[in-house]
């Protein structure tokens, strides 16, 4: 990818503190192009679905972003004002989460649920969305859409499900989709199907990815470009290949290390050094004491 | 041949199925478990592997008498014990112990982890000398005794599961069923959690049975696996020799859809037609 393409989403510098003061993202800077993958991978607590949060503007009411900029496309979300900044989130990005069964209306047909999303947001009338729907189930495999449109949430399976809601994220055409640990709650067998399909359609459509994850099997699969997050700090930042290949930092060597391989099981699931640990704290320590709040 | 320590056969357990239920009167049975066949050795850990709906949670309450078979025979140490009544059970519970998922919702938030720890070995009699074991049962998890006065929330998640298993071994049981124990925790936790029940399981003697959907972790911690679907023994067999050559298309399948974390630029090709 070259440099002078004009990123989807560039995150500069970005910190937030909890209403205590203690920050809780540290100056992360990503940035995903057209077209990409970036996956976001750190363990519970490194702030990593925060910053998908942050992106979709749906950061919870105690955290506050106190520096740096999110740009979608070139445009700086903090100036804009509330309803201009949710109008252009609503139109340019979408949200694949982990969770289907939180995500859909429980009480209502999964057919008017879509239709109603792409009418809220891109203004479409009924007819024009209930077409596009049935294309974006067309291309995510369900043969059935006919039953699955008049289907509530809970009549359909957790694979099924979530199909759904990844044809919903891509039928508004967004630049940006946030994925959050999207697979997490399914088995291994309808993961693959699911991590598939994502890939096709991102493919298909050239949308960029942030796919957030705490599984580097998940990454090396999904992602060209990857950024390792520890306590809200983004302590490693490289192309996907290359990270695998020769990983920098000793986090991040000791979270391949950690990770399960059942083709190496003994080379794998070694717990994390304690001296790595250490490092860590340390480098945290250090860069709260170089950071100062432009304005507090 | 290690002698097993539970010969199961031809088991089956039929659960109400709610799905089904009518809105007056009970629901109809549907059969979770389809008729198993299996032993697991003394001493040694077996792991239960199988997607959502195969039925290995259903397997492990009934190995520990949580759920009454509908049919077949669950003999432990010699004694059939898949129609004991409560009372019968009794004297067996402090030797089949479990230790579960999620230790937020198994462990009491209004107990210190003192209490929790010391009520089963209450309940079985062993409510002499309870600080000692307690402190004991600490210990052997790796636990400081200051944890002793906390409360759940106050431990992390891998913390909260070192006492889940602190309880479970406090009883110094002959079983133990983990159901999916590492399960929601990171994987640098998941690693410790691991290795301590390794190391504990050797030095107590423990037959485990643990249950997951992870075949790496049980590559990685099992002597035996059985692979289960839709309440079926699919393929069980010693680790190495069923990791190194399945025999079934199925648990070929399970193993090809773990993603590893390595570069494998076809592993999301789609299949080629066949």
């Amino acid at each position: 990818m070259s440099v002078n393409v004009e990123p989807c989403l560039d995150i500069r510098g970005l910190s937030a503190v909890l209403p205590n003061g203690q920050r809780v993202l540290r100056s992360v800077s990503l940035s995903v192009h057209p077209g990409e993958v970036r996956a976001l991978v750190g363990e519970s607590g490194a702030g990593k679905t925060m910053i998908g949060k942050a992106v979709l503007g749906v950061l919870p009411k105690s955290v506050r972003i106190v520096e740096g900029e999110m740009l979608i496309e070139g445009e700086d979300l903090g100036r804009l004002d509330p309803k201009a900044r949710r109008t252009l989130i609503g139109a340019r990005t979408a949200l694949i989460p982990q969770d289907p069964l939180t995500a859909l209306n429980p009480s209502r047909r999964i057919g008017a649920q879509m239709i109603d999303r792409l009418v809220r947001i891109l203004g479409w009338n009924g007819e024009k969305a209930d077409k596009r729907i049935r294309q974006l189930l067309d291309e995510v495999q369900i043969r059935d859409s006919e039953r699955v449109l008049k289907s509530y949430p809970h009549e359909l399976s957790g694979g099924m499900r979530q199909r759904v809601l990844i044809a919903a994220a891509f039928a508004a055409e967004p630049r940006l989709i946030v994925a959050d640990e999207p697979t997490t709650a399914l088995d291994v067998t309808v993961q693959k199907q699911i991590l598939r399909l994502i890939a096709q359609l991102q493919r298909d459509h050239g949308t960029a990815i942030l796919f957030v994850t705490h599984d580097l099997g998940v990454v090396a699969k999904i992602s060209q470009k990857v950024s390792v997050l520890y306590a809200g700090k983004v302590v490693e930042e490289a192309e996907t290949a290359a990270l695998f290949e020769a990983p920098q930092h000793p986090y991040t060597r000791a979270l391949m290390a950690a990770t399960p391989r059942y083709t190496d099981p003994y080379a794998s699931l070694k717990p994390v050094d304690e001296t790595v640990l250490a490092g860590l704290a340390a480098e945290i320590a250090a860069a709260d004491q170089a950071w100062r709040p432009r304005h507090d | 041949m290690t002698e097993p320590l539970f010969s199961v056969r031809g088991l089956k357990v039929a659960l109400p199925d709610m799905t089904r239920k009518p809105l007056i009167g009970r629901a109809p049975l549907a059969e979770i478990l389809k008729g198993l066949d299996f032993d697991l050795p003394k001493g040694l850990i077996t792991g239960i592997v199988g997607e959502s709906g195969s039925g290995k949670s259903t397997l492990g309450r009934a190995l520990v008498r949580l759920l009454e078979p509908s049919a077949g025979a669950i003999t432990f140490e010699g004694r059939d014990i898949a129609h004991l009544s409560e009372a019968e059970l009794r004297p067996l519970r402090r030797d089949l112990q479990m230790i579960f998922q999620d230790p937020m919702s198994s462990l009491n938030p209004r107990h210190t982890i003192f209490n929790i720890i010391a009520a089963p070995l209450r309940q079985n009699g062993l409510g002499d000398r309870l600080k000692e074991r307690v402190a004991e049962a600490l210990q052997r998890v790796g636990l400081p005794q200051s944890f002793a006065a906390r409360y759940r929330h106050e431990l992390s998640g891998g913390q909260r599961q070192r006492v889940g298993i602190a309880r479970a071994l406090a009883l110094s049981p002959k079983f133990v069923l983990a159901d999916e124990i590492v399960s929601g925790l990171d994987v640098s936790t998941q690693a410790q959690i691991l290795t301590l029940l390794e190391k504990l399981a050797a030095e107590m003697g423990l037959t485990v049975a643990f249950i997951s959907h992870d075949l790496s972790v049980i590559r990685r911690l099992c002597q035996q696996v059985i692979v289960m679907r839709e309440g079926r023994i699919v393929e069980a067999g010693a680790t190495d020799a069923l990791f190194d050559n399945p025999k079934e298309a199925y648990t070929r399948d399970l193993l090809a859809a773990i993603p590893l974390p390595e570069i494998d630029p076809d592993w999301l090709r789609p299949k080629a037609p066949a």
